[in-house]
Formats: C-alpha cells, sequence, structure tokens
C-alpha cells in the first residue's frame, strides 16, 4: 500500500511537472511567434497602443512653408512638373541632392532614358531643368570648405 | 518574468484577434527608417527611395562597426520574403567548367568557414566635398564601416565548381528590384577581377558580427571583398558568374564607379572609354573621438581616437595637425585583426593656448602614399575623396 501511494504521489508530480512544461512551452511558442511579426518588441516601446491606421492626407501636394510637404521640393514654378516625373522611381531627396548646372541634368536625363526607363519628357524637359537650376543651383566648394553646423559641447574627462 | 510573459500574450492575443485579412505586419509596414533596420537615430538618411544612410563620425567609434552604425547604400528596392531554406547559389559563367548550385546548407557545410573583419567603404563617400558637384547620393564622411564578416571563401567554391584557364572576372547577380520596376533590369551587377575573388578574405558571407546578416545588409548571402568600392561586395547575392571578359553587368560600364585614366582638370568633361574602373580603395581614416565641436579646458590634454586602413595594404604610420598641417605629430597606430581590417589609432593632444583649432588626421600607407590635405582629383563621378578628417575643437 506504502509504495503505492508513493508511487501515485510520484505520477501526481511528474503529472504537475508535465503540466508546467506544457503550459511553459506555448508562453514560449507564443512569444516566439509574436517576436516573428515584432522582432524588436517595439510595440512595448511605448505606452500608446500603436495605431494600424495613418490619416488619409486629403490634399497630397499640399504646401507649407513654401515646400511641397510630400516630396520636400520648394515651391516654385515647374514643381509638379518635377514632382510628377522625377520622384516616381526615386526619391526627391536625389534629386535635390544633386546641384548641376542645365547641361549637365539634360546629360543626366538623357542618361536616365537611356538606361533607367524614363519616359520622353517633351517640351516638359525645359521646365523641370529651369526649375532645377534655379531652385538647386551648385554652390562654389573650392578645394576645402570651412567646418560648418558644428555643434558645440562640453567635452568633460 | 512571469508577468511579462502574460502581458506579451495578452497582446498577442488581441493583436492577432484583430489582425484583418491581408493585413501587413507592423515591422513590414515601418516607416521609420531607424526602426526598420535598427540605425543609431544620430544616423543621416540621405535618400529614402533608394535608401541610403550614412553614419558620422562619433558613430563609427566602436573597433568592429556593429549594425546600428553601418552605411546602407542601396541601389534598387530591398528585397521582401526572403526565404532561407530554399535560398540557391548558382555559379555560371564562360568560365566556369561546371555550372553548379549550393542551397545555404551545402554551402555552410561543404566549404570551411572563415571569419574577418573587413572594411567596406562606399566608392563615393566624401562626394559631397567635390567642386564642381558630382552626380549621386552626398555622402560625407560615414560611409565605411568594418564589421566581423562569417563565411566560406569564394575560392573555393569556384574551385568546386572548376575554373577554366581563360576567366579574367566574376560577377554577382542578386534578387534586389530595379527602381522601375522592370523586371529585367538589375539594379546592380558588378564584380572583381580573378586575383581578388581568389583571395583568402573575398568571402561569401552569410553571418555578420556573430549573426545573421541584417536584411539591409544582404541577408541571406553576401559577397564580402574588403578594402575594393563596397558595391563590389554584393547583397542578396544568388549568382555568381565566372567570366571571360571584364563582366559588363550593370554599374560596370558608362562611368560608374570608374575614374578618368587619366587626371583632369575639375569639371572636365570624360569619355567613357577614358574612364577606368576603381580597383583598390585609396589610404585614408577617420577620428570617431571626440565628436566635432568639443570645447575643453586650457590645460587638460586631449584623448583622440579612430581608425584608418588603405585598401589592399596596411597603414604604416599615422598622424595629426592641430596647426592646419603646418607641423605633424604621430599617434599609435595598431596592426590590423586581419589583413583588410581598419587599424585604430590614438594620440594624446595638448594644446599651446586658448582657441579654435581644428584636428586633422592623415595615415600613410606601406607604399608611403599619403592622405592629401585638400580634396584629391576631381572626377565626374565623385569618388575617391581620401581628404584628411578634421574635427573642430575649442580650448576656453
Amino acid at each position: 500500500m506504502n509504495t503505492n501511494s508513493d508511487f501515485r504521489k510520484k505520477i501526481k508530480k511528474a503529472e504537475k511537472t508535465a503540466y508546467l512544461a506544457t503550459a511553459f512551452a506555448f508562453l514560449a511558442s507564443i512569444l516566439l511567434l509574436f517576436s516573428v511579426y515584432d522582432p524588436t518588441f517595439s510595440i512595448f516601446g511605448k505606452k500608446e497602443v500603436a495605431p494600424t491606421y495613418t490619416a488619409i492626407v486629403e490634399d497630397e501636394d499640399t504646401i507649407e512653408n513654401g515646400i511641397h510637404v510630400r516630396t520636400g521640393l520648394i515651391d516654385a514654378e515647374g514643381l509638379m512638373m518635377v514632382v510628377n516625373n522625377c520622384t516616381n522611381c526615386h526619391s526627391a531627396k536625389l534629386v535635390t541632392q544633386n546641384r548641376m548646372n542645365a547641361e549637365r541634368w539634360n546629360a543626366t536625363i538623357k542618361w536616365m532614358q537611356e538606361t533607367q526607363n524614363l519616359w520622353d519628357l517633351g517640351a516638359n524637359q525645359e521646365i523641370i531643368v529651369n526649375y532645377l537650376v534655379t531652385n538647386y543651383p551648385p554652390k562654389a566648394k573650392g578645394r576645402r570648405m570651412n567646418l560648418t553646423d558644428i555643434d558645440w559641447y562640453e567635452l568633460k574627462n | 518574468m512571469l508577468g511579462s510573459f502574460a502581458a506579451i500574450i495578452g497582446t498577442e492575443l488581441v493583436f492577432g484577434a484583430k489582425m484583418p485579412y491581408g493585413y501587413t505586419p507592423l515591422a513590414l509596414q515601418e516607416t521609420d527608417p531607424f526602426k526598420l533596420f535598427n540605425k543609431n537615430k544620430e544616423m543621416v538618411v540621405l535618400n529614402d527611395k533608394p535608401w541610403n544612410i550614412e553614419a558620422q563620425a562619433h558613430l563609427l567609434d566602436d573597433k568592429v562597426t556593429p549594425n546600428s552604425s553601418m552605411f546602407i547604400r542601396n541601389n534598387g528596392l530591398v528585397p521582401e520574403n526572403i526565404k532561407p531554406t530554399e535560398w540557391k547559389l548558382t555559379i555560371d559563367g564562360e568560365s566556369v567548367k561546371n555550372k553548379k548550385t549550393y542551397t545555404l546548407g551545402e554551402l555552410k557545410s561543404k566549404f570551411k568557414q572563415h571569419t574577418y573583419q573587413l572594411t567596406i567603404e562606399c566608392g563615393g563617400n566624401g562626394r559631397s566635398e567635390f567642386d564642381p558637384p558630382a552626380k549621386g547620393n552626398q555622402w560625407t564622411v560615414g560611409a565605411v564601416h568594418c564589421a566581423s564578416w562569417t563565411g566560406v571563401r569564394l575560392r573555393d567554391v569556384l574551385e568546386d565548381a572548376g575554373i577554366k584557364k581563360d576567366a579574367v572576372y566574376i560577377g554577382f547577380h542578386a534578387v534586389d528590384q530595379h527602381l522601375s520596376g522592370d523586371p529585367k533590369k538589375e539594379p546592380i551587377s558588378r564584380g572583381c577581377p580573378m586575383p581578388k575573388a581568389m583571395q583568402d578574405e573575398t568571402i561569401l558571407a552569410f553571418k555578420m558580427n556573430g549573426e545573421e546578416i541584417p536584411l539591409a545588409h544582404g541577408y541571406p548571402l553576401r559577397l564580402v571583398a574588403g578594402g575594393w568600392p563596397a558595391s563590389v561586395s554584393g547583397k542578396w547575392v544568388n549568382r555568381i558568374s565566372v567570366r571571360n571578359i571584364i563582366h559588363d553587368g550593370e554599374k560596370m560600364t558608362g562611368s560608374s564607379y570608374k575614374v578618368p585614366c587619366k587626371p583632369v582638370a575639375p569639371g572636365e568633361k570624360v569619355k567613357d572609354e577614358d574612364m577606368c574602373i576603381i580597383e583598390s580603395m585609396p589610404v585614408k581614416s577617420i577620428i570617431t573621438y571626440p565628436k566635432t565641436g568639443a570645447t575643453l579646458k586650457k590645460d587638460s590634454s586631449l584623448k583622440i581616437r579612430g581608425h584608418a586602413w588603405a585598401g589592399e595594404l596596411e597603414v604604416t604610420k599615422m598622424e595629426y595637425s592641430i596647426d592646419f598641417g603646418a607641423t605633424w605629430k604621430s599617434c599609435t597606430i595598431e596592426k590590423p585583426a586581419n589583413r583588410l581590417a581598419w587599424q585604430h589609432f590614438s594620440a594624446s593632444i595638448n594644446f599651446p593656448k586658448a582657441g579654435y583649432y581644428e584636428v586633422w588626421a592623415k595615415a600613410t600607407d606601406a607604399k608611403g602614399v599619403s592622405q592629401p590635405m585638400l580634396i584629391p582629383g576631381w572626377n565626374p563621378k565623385g569618388y575617391l575623396n581620401n581628404a584628411c578628417h578634421r574635427i573642430a575643437v575649442k580650448i576656453v
């Protein structure tokens, strides 16, 4: 009898361990699944629930302070021509980073047409190039510029 | 511990229950590049389509660059839905004896694995300083990194497939998509001459800093060729062609990753046939500590440190100047962890009096070639600017 109840106790103990193990495995698998969806667990990084929707911008060509909000381009004559022809494949950031004269912009457009599937711009090409050289002109830098935009701070030893 | 588990489960169940049909998980919808690519918030986004992001000098202070500070230079769109278990690498081309295909598992088990720290610098790092401006992303100083890469030697794989005697070049192909969306176009397909392909350190990597390669850096397989323009280190590689001609893939031709064979005047037009492919990158260095803009009290010494590299060569001398290059003092420079790894330098500086200073760093390679203080030879695409790095310091 004694050995029998001992055996039962052992079984019960084993059962308990098995339940615990199953529960742990279940929790772990859910954690794993979650980590696949959100590997950085970014959802816990902030208190508010991450929105799963984005506000619909009524006018996607809003201008604020002279800047076309969606692309960051300067609002000036020819803006929409540039937006519609030059920001389909690449970002406007690639355009505004580059400072070129009309000749080099025309050569770049030709290169994009020959190799990058850019379409024929027709009469719009002149408007686009005018916009670029007027609003994003090359700046002379010389052989070496001064260090600028220095954010001074106190270095503690 | 249990509490956090419960919290995760709670959120997970709610999240799962409310997840509408066709809903893309948040991680893939993320538009914040710093979260999307796990980058330091101080990284600078130059372009968001395609993604081009660079470090600032002080973010590169680690001896082995962590992902958070590694620049991203993409020519096309980052591929999605990569299935590593189905990934295959094909070795083909005119000069391969037997066209062969390997799974990732086969690459890992069949060939010996090696780990190297390898300096990878964008050919256009420093482009922003050229005058007249050169076309392309306007990199400043942060398009360089030296991470630890683990993989198999390209040589071992090529020899397994068999190389014909007429092989001159290898060219990689990858799964990234062209910006125009045209499936027939490749964003980039570059390569290197056979001698570089056969070097010990030229590897097909599947690990970076001991972990799987982050997606933006070429998961699940990247060709890594240290010391050469980063564009040789193809990401998301699924095919390598052994060519009997100089590889003619995308961005191997025209003026891409080429400089004038003979020096030209700033702004001069150069014909494509007068442009030569960049191979080893030039000698260069970067001060990673302190961050530019430090002010410190008179009579306190300033400890600086950083890294230096020289393409295929070793850096043999490292100097700094606080008087705009009039006099130079030497820095301590360490040996590289392995060939093609950047080397760490340090120095302690005493300033003679209060005022504005610039600390300039100058490395010299094993052939006695040093970094110029001014912007080197102008070239149409603005490559190879290895001018001295400078930080501003004020003594008060």
